[in-house]
């Protein structure tokens, strides 16, 4: 332990947790919205490779993260149409938009292992990056990390002092009174859908871009399956899902560098940890009763028909 | 402009109708996936579809097909209960692993011990294996309340972590060389479950998914758990109502398809896989999932969405050897067909109507 | 004097598939006018205001608001011409506060603490007292109708549609209520009232439109028609009050049904628990609990189905100790129960009728065999509770939610009945039942008290517990109180007993 200086830590943690918060955020507001899309792996690693191959074509990440935002909204669509329209179960087509989005990332993504994308640099600060301690953890990161903390606030802002948040979260909370004062339920879904698919997305373009940086097919093993563990552990409140997102990157920062170097721990519980921190941590939020479930949006899950 | 308005009545006729509305809609789509990929769709389509069965290797790859079949059907069994009851078991994956090394550990265990109660033993392993790790998320689910899905994929990573420690480590074949991966069972009769007609593709896994789906299909037909099954998936109020407790429903379903899931594993790791290694598992608990939709969550029509399942998985290696179609190619088009099975199944609870004028 | 015409429907027709739901109907409402929509359950009441109010489009017909052709195409436009409508029910959030409740329904609503200040001032314009900050889902029904009445009073409306707006208040409320409307037709605001309370109607309304099965079959001054002449107008038959045979003497004071102490929290969110619920049925005795929708009525229930386990001793029936048990165990000893909701909780709307009979009937009529479910039986037993209470129906073989509201509710009671229970308990029997359908439930209902059953009835209909109870008791924020003979109550007794107007007194829920 005594090799890891505390403010490359943070730092990295930061970083780390890019993905994680990005795709949880959004999902987080598509559950507010009354939607349970269990498909963010699949979005995420949709994300993952088209940014990539913009990346690698265009040279431009930035290009690469807004095609990859793109390429999860894109995805999100299918989801937004099977639930919102045909009315499909979300858990199982959620489920089929992961397996789905594994498979046509790895058919798209043939011929592009081992390549390396432009890299994505740190924002200039200046000398803010030269502040002892702080200038390391503050202001020496790319613009996504500073982008998934706008977004925090934003969707903080947006939920909680808009109308337009206030709309999201009155159909999340009925469909039925939403419809009765004449909100369109279903388009309001499908923008929160098509919201948390961008979202995922760039998460999944952070992982192919900067964390591996390359591909690999399955790049994402699991982080959206933790983003939406993220969302029940935030009980639905943007600032608690980036504290969820830092804590859980700080575990995956910490065994990294306990694996590095050589700790009495084998590498395979290392591996496993955040794993099984997520399920503790699910286990912790869902037992305390009472407070964080009312929270929960009371419609989350259930499709809405308006039949008369 | 088309509207969707609901039936008074399920329509039986599309309850049935619709997976074969979603393969021939799959096949379609996929074709001109294959055609955008520059093979020709037709002869790709013949290859996954028609070549297994009739063509010039149907011979070898029949067995071929019941040797996947096999596993696919037997965890589908044990999710479509869970899915009918409204448990989401996605974690399959996992206990299908842990099946298998439960299993294999017993088995490796007493090697060389010939006795015919060996193989016996393993199986009965294999279940308590995936059985267990399927109680993980049930117990937390009953006592705490905790999300099924979440937890139940979170252990198929842990799982995954603790069979690459299995075959590098404990499990490791001590005469292997150094090479990962336990000992192969191939070689050690008391412990294997080989094919049990030659050519066949019969193995023990095969006969005990066809007896398992028989039961299976008895309990939800006729069995007050299966009633209460039913209930307790359609209308969770009305089950409690009934006198269902949801939590020993929890336990149950998930414990039947983790032990399902854990024999299937143990039937793969001690015939067709052969021996612990480190890329054992396949994704059969994964494609289960489609399976068990495929099969309209019915045990009987499992076995006709295991066989179709199967065909993609022989008859796309087919095509992947013969004519270079990548192996991604069949996983797209594996979950497009669920897609398109998810998006057609609006038709057995809605009609659709063309209204015109107005909205 | 004539008031000039605000809002002229006319030849209005709306089908749904397979059933016509309006069918050419022509009314007027003046400036400043109650004008009433009368007409039992299902006759195309709430179908011709979602109309008005832009939700559903009319087939046929058209609408004139002040001399000039109205064809809302959302309610967001019928809002902007002045309509605005407090509806029956899914139209609050329970995990809004009041004031974001309140700017959900208009257009462009101030910022929130304008909004509060002023949700705050007009509520006691109104003598509608309203906290903006509290979450919707603690209030009590009364108060969350009156978050919608302010909802609407803000925008200043023209016209105020109220839909069935009494079923859920106290009479004190009610009376509450018929001052604001006054006060608010003074004003100039018509009302249209949308009621199948003929009392009510005669206290409040000037005018009055009687629709049955889609069609308008009247008009009507209210004031100046008898309640009779008003029901049968409605109904279109002579009603016959339900036979109530003489009462027998079971013998002894043998208690059917003891409930002691019983005390429970609420599985529902926002739900209300019971308090040390108390009361005793004897065999033959009907005891009917009242009281305003969300007092506890849905958890008393599942207390008494076992839904909701309870210490062992707090409920025996038949002398049996089943606090413990749950509901299969229940039936087993002849204590049976009916769910207020028909679809969902009562019965499974996408089983059919035979999976529906089996659902309650499988333990008492011995429908199953070493765990296996003789279907054969079980279609015998629905075909029988088809045949017997009249239930319209292609077959057993049809889903649930296939079924009409009154037919379905047949059919829940009657499946009910027909395993001879020794206790009954029934929540709501007749809510949203046509009245031909409701008088046959409680004929049943009472001939099987007549044969010796004890039976408990919770409903939010005075006037039927009143017809068909013998004691009375009412439930308030979960607590019970003690039953009193039905004969010689007054209205105001009970409404005394129902707590009287809720909320009048600042923070009154505060403890719960």
């Amino acid at each position: 332990m005594g090799g890891i200086d505390p403010a490359v830590l943070i730092a990295s943690l930061m970083a780390a947790s890019v993905p994680i918060l990005l795709a949880a955020l959004g999902e987080l507001v598509v559950e507010k919205a009354g939607v349970l899309n269990l498909g963010v792996e699949g979005m995420m690693i949709m994300g993952a490779i088209v940014g990539f191959m913009v990346t690698i074509h265009g040279e431009s990440p930035v290009l690469g993260f807004v095609c990859g935002a793109l390429g999860g909204a894109a995805i999100s669509l299918v989801f937004a149409f099977l639930t919102q329209v045909l009315l499909a179960n979300q858990v199982a087509t959620g489920l089929a938009l992961t397996l789905f989005g594994l498979g046509l990332s790895a058919l798209l993504g043939q011929g592009y292992n081992g390549l390396k994308p432009v890299q994505t640099e740190a924002v200039p600060l200046g000398p803010l990056a030269d502040i002892p301690f702080f200038g390391q953890v503050l202001f020496s990161h790319d613009w996504v990390v500073y982008f998934s903390i706008f977004m925090t606030a934003l969707i903080w802002y947006v939920l909680k002092a808009t109308r337009l948040g206030l709309i999201i979260r009155a159909v999340g909370e009925s469909h039925e009174a939403s419809h009765a004062l004449g909100y369109k339920v279903n388009r309001i879904r499908l923008g929160a859908i098509m919201f948390g698919g961008a979202m995922a997305g760039m998460g999944g373009a952070y992982v192919s871009l900067v964390r591996v940086p390359q591909w690999v097919d399955g790049i994402t093993s699991g982080a959206g399956w933790i983003a939406l563990a993220i969302v029940v552990f935030a009980s639905w409140k943007p600032w608690r899902a980036l504290i969820g997102a830092y804590l859980f990157g700080g575990i995956t920062v910490l065994q990294l560098n306990l694996q590095a170097a050589g700790s009495w721990i084998p590498v395979e519980y290392l591996s496993m940890s955040p794993y099984l921190i997520t399920i503790v941590v699910l286990v912790i939020m869902s037992s305390g009763k009472g407070k964080a479930s009312l929270n929960a949006p009371a419609a989350l899950g259930q499709n809405f028909h308006a039949s008369r | 402009m088309l509207r969707l308005e609901k039936r008074p009545n399920p329509s039986q006729f599309w309850l049935y109708g619709t997976p074969v509305v979603a393969v021939v809609l799959t096949m379609i789509f996929g074709g001109m996936l294959f055609a955008a990929m520059g093979t020709n769709p037709f002869e790709v389509i013949r290859t996954i579809f028609w070549d297994p069965i009739f063509g010039e290797f149907a011979f070898y790859l029949r067995g071929q097909l019941l040797v996947k079949a096999g596993p696919l059907i037997l965890i589908a069994i044990g999710l479509a209960l869970g899915f009918k009851a409204g448990i989401w078991n996605i974690g399959a994956e996992g206990q299908y692993i842990m099946g298998a090394i439960c299993g294999a550990a017993v088995g490796l265990a007493v090697y060389p011990t010939e006795s015919r109660w060996i193989f016996p033993v393993m199986v009965l392993a294999g279940a308590l294996g995936g059985w267990a790790w399927a109680m993980i998320p049930a117990i937390l689910k009953t006592r705490f309340n905790t999300n099924e899905i979440l937890v139940s994929l979170m252990l198929v990573y842990v799982a995954q972590t603790i069979l690459a420690k299995a075959s590098t480590g404990f499990l490791k074949n001590p005469e292997g060389m150094g090479f990962p991966g336990s000992r192969n069972f191939s070689s050690y009769p008391a412990a294997a479950n080989p094919e049990l007609i030659a050519g066949s593709g019969i193995h023990w896994g095969v006969v005990t998914a066809l007896v398992v789906a028989l039961v299976a299909w008895g309990l939800l037909a006729r069995h007050i758990i299966g009633f209460q099954i039913n209930l307790s998936g359609q209308a969770p109020r009305a089950a409690r109502f009934h006198g269902v407790n949801p939590n020993r429903l929890v336990v149950l379903c998930m414990g039947i398809s983790g032990g399902l899931a854990g024999l299937a594993g143990l039937f793969e790791v001690t015939g067709p896989g052969g021996q612990i290694s480190i890329d054992f598992n396949v994704g059969y608990g994964f494609t289960a999932i489609i399976v068990a939709f495929l099969g309209r969550l019915h045990p009987i029509v499992i076995i006709l969405a295991g066989i179709l399942m199967a065909l993609t998985y022989v008859g796309g290696e087919m095509a992947s050897t013969n004519m270079g179609l990548p192996s991604a190619a069949i996983q797209v088009f594996q979950g497009m067909l669920l897609f398109f099975l998810l998006g057609v199944d609006v038709l057995t609870n809605y009609r659709i109507r063309i209204r015109t004028g107005g909205k | 004097m004539t008031r000039p015409i605000l809002l002229q429907v006319e030849g209005i027709t709306k089908a749904y598939p397979g059933v016509v739901a309006n069918s050419d109907v022509s009314f007027a409402i003046r400036e400043g006018e109650v004008h009433c929509l009368l007409g039992e359950n299902g006759a195309g009441k709430s179908t011709m205001v979602k109309m008005i109010y832009g939700l559903v489009k009319p087939d046929s017909g058209q609408m004139q608001w002040k001399g000039a052709a109205y064809a809302p195409a959302a309610p967001r436009v019928a809002r902007a011409a002045g309509v605005a409508m407090v509806f029956q029910h899914f139209s609050l959030f329970e995990a809004l506060s009041v004031a974001e409740n309140v700017a959900l329904g208009m257009e462009n609503p101030p910022p929130m603490k304008a909004l509060a200040a002023r949700i705050k001032s007009v509520s006691e314009d109104y003598g509608l007292p309203l906290d903006p900050a509290r979450m919707v889902g603690d209030l009590s029904a009364g108060e969350r109708q009156r978050v919608e009445i302010i909802r609407c009073l803000l925008q200043d409306p023209k016209l105020l549609i109220m839909d069935e707006p009494t079923s859920v208040l106290t009479p004190q409320e009610v009376e509450i209520l018929f001052k604001t409307l006054r006060q608010l037709a003074a004003e100039g605001t018509a009302i249209l009232y949308i009621s199948h309370k003929l009392e009510e109607i005669r206290s409040l309304c000037d005018a009055a439109t009687i629709l049955r099965r889609g069609k308008v079959v009247g008009t009507a001054d209210p004031k100046a028609s008898t309640a009779r002449e008003l029901a049968e107008m409605m109904v279109g038959a002579t009603l016959t009050p339900p036979e109530r045979p003489a009462p027998k003497d079971w013998g002894g004071d043998h208690a059917a049904l003891e409930v002691k102490g019983l005390s429970a929290p609420s599985p529902i969110p926002f739900g209300t628990s019971l308090k040390d619920v108390s009361f005793t049925v004897k065999r033959g005795e009907i005891l009917g609990i009242a009281g305003v929708a969300g007092n506890g009525q849905d958890e008393l229930l599942l207390a008494l189905s076992g839904e909701i386990k309870s210490g062992a001793g707090q409920i025996s029936a038949t002398g049996v100790a089943v606090g413990g048990m749950g509901p299969a165990a229940r039936r087993g000893i002849g204590f049976v129960m009916a769910p207020e909701d028909r679809l969902g909780h009562a019965a499974a709307p996408d089983m059919s009728l035979v999976e529906n009979a089996f659902l309650t009937g499988g333990v008492r009529k011995g429908l199953v065999r070493n765990g296996f479910v003789d279907w054969d039986a079980a279609r015998g037993f629905a075909d029988e509770i088809i045949k017997t209470y009249g239930v319209r129906t292609p077959g057993s073989h049809v889903a649930a939610r296939a079924l009409s509201g009154g037919n379905l509710q047949k059919f829940v009671i009657g499946r009910e009945l027909m395993q001879e229970p020794d206790v009954i308990v029934i929540n709501q029997p007749t809510w949203g039942v046509d009245a031909a359908a409701a008088a046959a439930i409680r004929q049943a209902i009472l001939d099987r008290a007549a044969a010796g059953a004890a039976v408990v009835v919770i409903s939010q209909d005075l006037d039927e517990l009143l017809e068909i109870a013998d004691s009375f008791a009412v439930l308030n924020e979960g607590r019970l109180t003690g039953p009193r003979p039905v004969k010689g109550l007054t209205v105001d007794q009970i409404g005394l007993m129902m707590g009287g107007a809720h909320g009048m007194e600042v923070s009154h829920h505060a403890e719960a």
